[in-house]
């Protein structure tokens, strides 16, 4: 399992701010954390970064790569500034990912840098048409990506394909296509397709507190179905990998001794399969 | 062999809940099945209509539905016993929209002697509605709660920026609740549970999953509350086995469908009659939904739907 670290992104305001001053402190401090927390890999998450997206991207890559010596995961809509990036990424600690590609004839370039790069690329599996409503979508479009990977030379081993994680809190039904889609995306090519989350979007809108717990949750259960790596916090995926006994004995029908721990996950496990309606109160009910 | 019709047994039941007092008092809710399935299982009781009345004039109503009222509306004492004489009203909706502070601004104490006056009137049971201003709301119907004290009425509507207090209120002087949330079935789901975690009683809530009119979202309010009566019966969740209100006359009775003159869309035909139609179909729509409480303005549209209602019933 890949766990590529999520902590370096536009979003949260301490990186912004760094990333606009040209920081290095709080940067590379952060990708430290995350290499220690055991992070395979770190995302570097730099918006849609339309105005000078291809020197923002070469010093992210370059400040985290001083430090930590793992391949970076290319995180930006901007075409320009991933080319920018894969020609500064040391690929001595491992082949960069992008971040991504997807069935939008927009985002066919991605897949040429992918083959003249040797890079490995995240296949998004949506389409121009808006989210895919299920499982079968999500795999439908994915073949198309795959066809139009080889089209461009980019072998199907270099591809992640990502089903696209919705929030829970309002999008119930997505949780569980997700699972089945991961399942689906692997019997796709022999040997199986590889595949990634960006994971921790399942919790987000809900209540803090639940953030973890369905995080956690939510990442044995797909790698139960054989999921690949994760965009995720790999301190919280490192707590997850101790209590998937747990879980995974809830999931097959063991009843635990602690009873508190029992109603969590087992109340846990039915939001994201559907079987009981989410609220931000569903634990204390 | 005989074709046998297939039969869905569900596990949940929807909470039969009572309002009013002595013979006019009425239940709606307590099927076990999903709208009309009476062939699958127990429908104790028909949805229940409410007809909307306000405690200021409906100059804000169009005209065609205006008319029906137009020498009772002056007064909600006199409107509410016309509506309960005339046209055999089981349930009145009084809607406080003068207390919105962009309206007439009315006092507590002001809406309350009107809740006070019209409960006096009549003997059928009363919804008592605020001007959906969140926090004009709570002294309104924290007030109209107190004068209506053991009437057993609806209070209405609580929301997630108001419920506690509106909440204890009808809590305090033995009420249903009406707990509205804005077309998201996991918010009204959440606002139901927090509704009871102060001690409220979930088989005396009713849930607004928010109304829409037809060719204006109707299909969301359709959808929600179709999940949320799926999840009461399927699923089994008590949080959402309150019945449903759809709160249609307001909806249907601002858009420009119900509006516009023959004159200016010929193609649309008689106002009137489109305006009716509207609300009638909108109404019927929410019916097969899963609504149980419809408040609804003009009696025509009323009479269609009561007849709709007899019809999938018998």
């Amino acid at each position: 399992m890949l766990i590529i670290g999520e902590k370096l992104s536009i979003i949260a305001k301490r990186v912004r701010e760094a990333m606009m001053k040209k920081d290095k402190g709080p940067i590379q401090e952060i990708a430290t954390r995350q290499w220690k927390e055991g992070s395979g890999m770190i995302d570097a998450n730099i918006g849609p970064a339309e105005d000078g997206g291809e020197e923002l991207m070469q010093w992210m890559v370059t400040t985290i790569q001083e430090v930590v010596p793992l391949p970076i995961c290319l995180d930006t809509t901007n075409a320009n500034a991933i080319e920018a990036g894969l020609k500064v990424h040391n690929n001595q600690w491992g082949r960069p990912l992008i971040n991504s590609t997807s069935n939008d004839p927009e985002r066919f370039p991605i897949l040429e840098l992918g083959a003249k790069y040797n890079a490995q690329v995240i296949g998004l599996t949506v389409g121009k048409g808006g989210l895919p409503a299920d499982a079968e979508e999500r795999a439908g479009i994915a073949a198309e990506i795959m066809a139009r990977a080889m089209e461009y030379g980019l072998p199907l081993e270099d591809i992640y394909l990502d089903p696209l994680v919705l929030q829970i809190a309002t999008s119930q039904d997505h949780a569980r296509h997700v699972i089945n889609a991961i399942s689906m995306f692997r019997e796709m090519n022999d040997p199986p397709m590889k595949t990634v989350v960006g994971l921790s979007n399942i919790s987000n809108g809900c209540p803090k507190t639940l953030r973890p717990i369905l995080n956690k949750h939510y990442f044995v259960m797909l790698l139960n179905a054989g999921l690949t790596a994760a965009i995720a916090d790999a301190h919280e995926m490192a707590e997850a990998v101790q209590e998937k006994k747990m879980i995974d004995d809830v999931l097959s029908g063991k009843t635990l001794d602690n009873a508190e721990k029992m109603a969590e996950i087992t109340k846990t496990i039915d939001v994201i399969m559907g079987k009981t309606l989410y609220a931000h109160s569903y634990l204390e009910m | 062999m005989a074709f046998v019709a297939p039969k869905e047994t569900y596990s949940g039941k929807v909470y039969n809940v009572n309002i009013g007092t002595g013979d006019k008092a009425i239940s709606f809710g307590s099927e076990n099945v999903l709208p009309f399935h009476s062939f699958e299982g127990a429908v104790p009781n028909k949805p229940l209509i409410a007809y909307e009345i306000q405690d200021v004039p409906p100059s804000d109503w169009p005209e065609n539905v205006q008319k029906p009222y137009s020498s009772v509306s002056g007064d909600p004492v006199t409107w509410a016993k016309f509506c309960q004489d005339s046209l055999n009203a089981k349930a009145i909706a009084l809607r406080l929209l003068g207390t919105h502070p962009d309206r007439e601004n009315r006092s507590p104490e002001d809406a309350a002697k009107t809740v006070k006056d019209v409960l006096a009137a009549i003997n059928i049971p009363l919804i008592i509605l605020g001007s959906n201003h969140a926090e004009k709301d709570a002294p309104v119907l924290i007030a109209a709660a107190e004068v209506a004290k053991d009437k057993n009425c609806v209070i209405g509507k609580a929301q997630e920026a108001n419920y506690k207090t509106i909440a204890a209120a009808a809590m305090a002087n033995n009420h249903k609740l009406i707990a509205m949330s804005e077309l998201d079935i996991n918010l009204s789901k959440q606002l139901n549970i927090l509704i009871t975690q102060m001690g409220f009683d979930k088989e005396r809530l009713i849930t607004d999953p928010m109304c829409s009119a037809l060719g204006y979202g109707l299909e969301y309010t359709y959808s929600v509350m179709e999940r949320i009566r799926l999840a009461a019966l399927t699923q089994n969740d008590l949080t959402m086995q309150p019945p449903m209100l759809a709160d249609v006359g307001m909806y249907v009775w601002k858009i420009k469908e119900t509006q516009a003159p023959e004159s200016d869309v010929p193609q649309w035909g008689n106002a009137e009659e489109r305006g009716i139609a509207w609300e009638a179909m909108t109404a019927t729509a929410l019916l097969m939904a899963g609504a149980e409480l419809l408040i609804m303005r003009h009696p025509k549209a009323v009479e269609a739907v009561g007849k709709v209602i007899e019809e999938l019933n018998a």
